[in-house]
């Protein structure tokens, strides 16, 4: 019932086969090995798997990967230079003190960057609006918001 | 979790013809973000999916005349569509209110609407959009009112294998403003404990607006309304839609009734929103009891009036900002 399909995952070309029943979060987890993205709840709520699909911020979760053929998927591990570098966006994360248990983050940082991708220097209700659909339960969201908005160059 | 075959048609024919192959074990997939939750949970164990996720016919905003959307078309698109904000707001409220960013990505109107939950946030504003659906079938196509489009909870009139190709609006004024209000306890990912969108269309009796300077305030628009009370502002057409409080979306037609015709002020307002209260049956449920959401009918029914009204007598949204509410 496996079928072979072909996609851009993190500028790479990828070609695996797929059963059609699987998400895309479970061939980065479990097939591809691609830990950084997380699963929380699997139903859409949490926002830990997010990852960008052409541009989009996307819960991976509830992604048939058959949609993913063609398409050019980014995710946390996509961001980090090859030197070992971070990214602006996890560097400030860093810097702003935004992580505390860290399971959120991925999911958190996909979706900034996801906005910040699109607009360089977003507003509060612009970032809000971005990580809405990303829980987080230890800081309380006001870090992350901050350290989003550093990214942008405002304080 | 069964395996199944998924299947990505490029034609609304070719979907309608995988779906009669598959012996009636098929499922339509668009956005996925219902279908996914329903296989994970085992509530739903489909013999194949069909996608219509790559079906072009499916996925159009056409503003020639009206506004068509097809059935394809995410929820972020609609919330960020320009005409859509103008004319069709109650429209963008809803689709903007969604979710998360991340389900209005691909999350589509037509799945919204064809699950029929009483609460979907999108059914509100097409019935108060005089919208039509558009349904295609193995004998062509047809349109069906929105209003007899829902049967109850999760029951729409399709056929067997047919799809919903889109949603057709006609065209409104300037004179025509619209709102819906969704009503939750958290802002996001949450679904509506109630909803509420109203369309009005109002005619000037006598000159144009006359105090225009007074309409470039930030004040609520309460206020701004007595200011009119000597201009006869008569509402010309009305529409009401409230969203869970019965097991389909449903008219509060008596309440549309009792605004047609009226000239406009707060106070009737507040009389239209008691006849729409009367007119709705909440019942209990974890996310509000009966008769807190029947006196949240009654109060929000009077907001969405006079946010739609106020779209249309202060149209320019810099003036208009959402903490007043």
């Amino acid at each position: 019932m496996k079928k072979e399909i072909t996609f851009t995952l993190n500028n790479e070309k990828i070609n695996i086969e797929a059963d059609p029943k699987w998400t895309l979060l479970y061939v980065l987890r479990e097939v591809l090995e691609m830990t950084g993205t997380k699963e929380g709840c699997g139903y859409g709520e949490c926002g830990a798997c997010t990852v960008i699909i052409d541009g989009q911020a996307v819960n991976s979760c509830l992604y048939p990967v058959m949609e993913a053929e063609g398409r050019s998927i980014v995710t946390i591990e996509g961001l980090m230079a090859k030197n070992g570098e971070l990214d602006p966006i996890q560097k400030a994360f860093v810097d702003e003190g935004a992580v505390q248990c860290g399971f959120c983050i991925p999911g958190m940082i996909m979706s900034a960057k996801a906005l910040l991708d699109r607009k360089p220097k977003p507003t509060d209700e612009e970032i809000k609006e971005s990580i809405e659909g990303n829980l987080c339960r230890c800081t309380g969201y006001v870090k992350i918001i901050d350290a989003i908005k550093s990214v942008g160059g405002g304080r | 979790m069964g395996s199944f075959e998924y299947y990505k048609p490029e034609s609304v024919a070719e979907a309608m013809a995988l779906m009669e192959g598959s012996g009636g074990k098929g499922v339509y997939i668009s956005g996925g973000t219902d279908v996914m939750v329903l296989i994970r949970q085992r509530k739903l164990s489909p013999g194949c999916l069909i996608s219509l996720r790559n079906v072009r016919d499916l996925d159009y905003v056409d503003t020639s005349s009206g506004l068509a959307v097809g059935s394809a078309v995410t929820h972020n698109a609609i919330a960020k569509n320009d005409l859509i904000q103008k004319r069709y707001t109650a429209l963008s409220d809803a689709a903007s209110k969604v979710g998360s960013l991340q389900i209005r990505n691909v999350a589509t109107m037509g799945g919204n609407i064809c699950n029929a939950a009483p609460s979907a946030d999108t059914a509100c504003p097409l019935l108060v959009l005089d919208a039509s659906v558009v349904i295609a079938g193995k004998s062509g196509e047809r349109a069906v009112p929105i209003d007899e489009f829902f049967l109850g909870p999760n029951k729409v009139a399709l056929g067997p294998g047919e799809i919903v190709k889109g949603f057709a609006m006609p065209a409104f004024s300037e004179k025509t403003g619209s709102a819906y209000i969704k009503h939750t306890r958290r802002q996001a990912m949450d679904l509506p404990m109630l909803g509420v969108a109203a369309r009005v269309t109002i005619r000037i009796d006598g000159n144009e607006i006359g105090c225009r300077d007074a309409l470039c305030t930030i004040d609520n628009i309460s206020n701004v309304l007595k200011r009119f009370e000597d201009e006869k502002l008569v509402c010309e057409d009305a529409r009401i839609a409230l969203g869970v409080v019965a097991p389909r979306p449903m008219r509060a037609k008596k309440a549309e009734t009792a605004l047609k015709g009226k000239v406009i002020s707060e106070g009737l307002f507040e009389e239209i929103g008691e006849i729409a209260a009367s007119e709705c049956q909440p019942r209990d449920s974890i996310r509000g009891e009966a008769w807190y959401r029947r006196d949240m009918v009654r109060v929000l029914t009077k907001r969405a009036i006079l946010r739609a009204v106020d779209r249309v007598i202060r149209p320019d949204d810099t003036i208009w900002p959402e903490r007043l509410w």
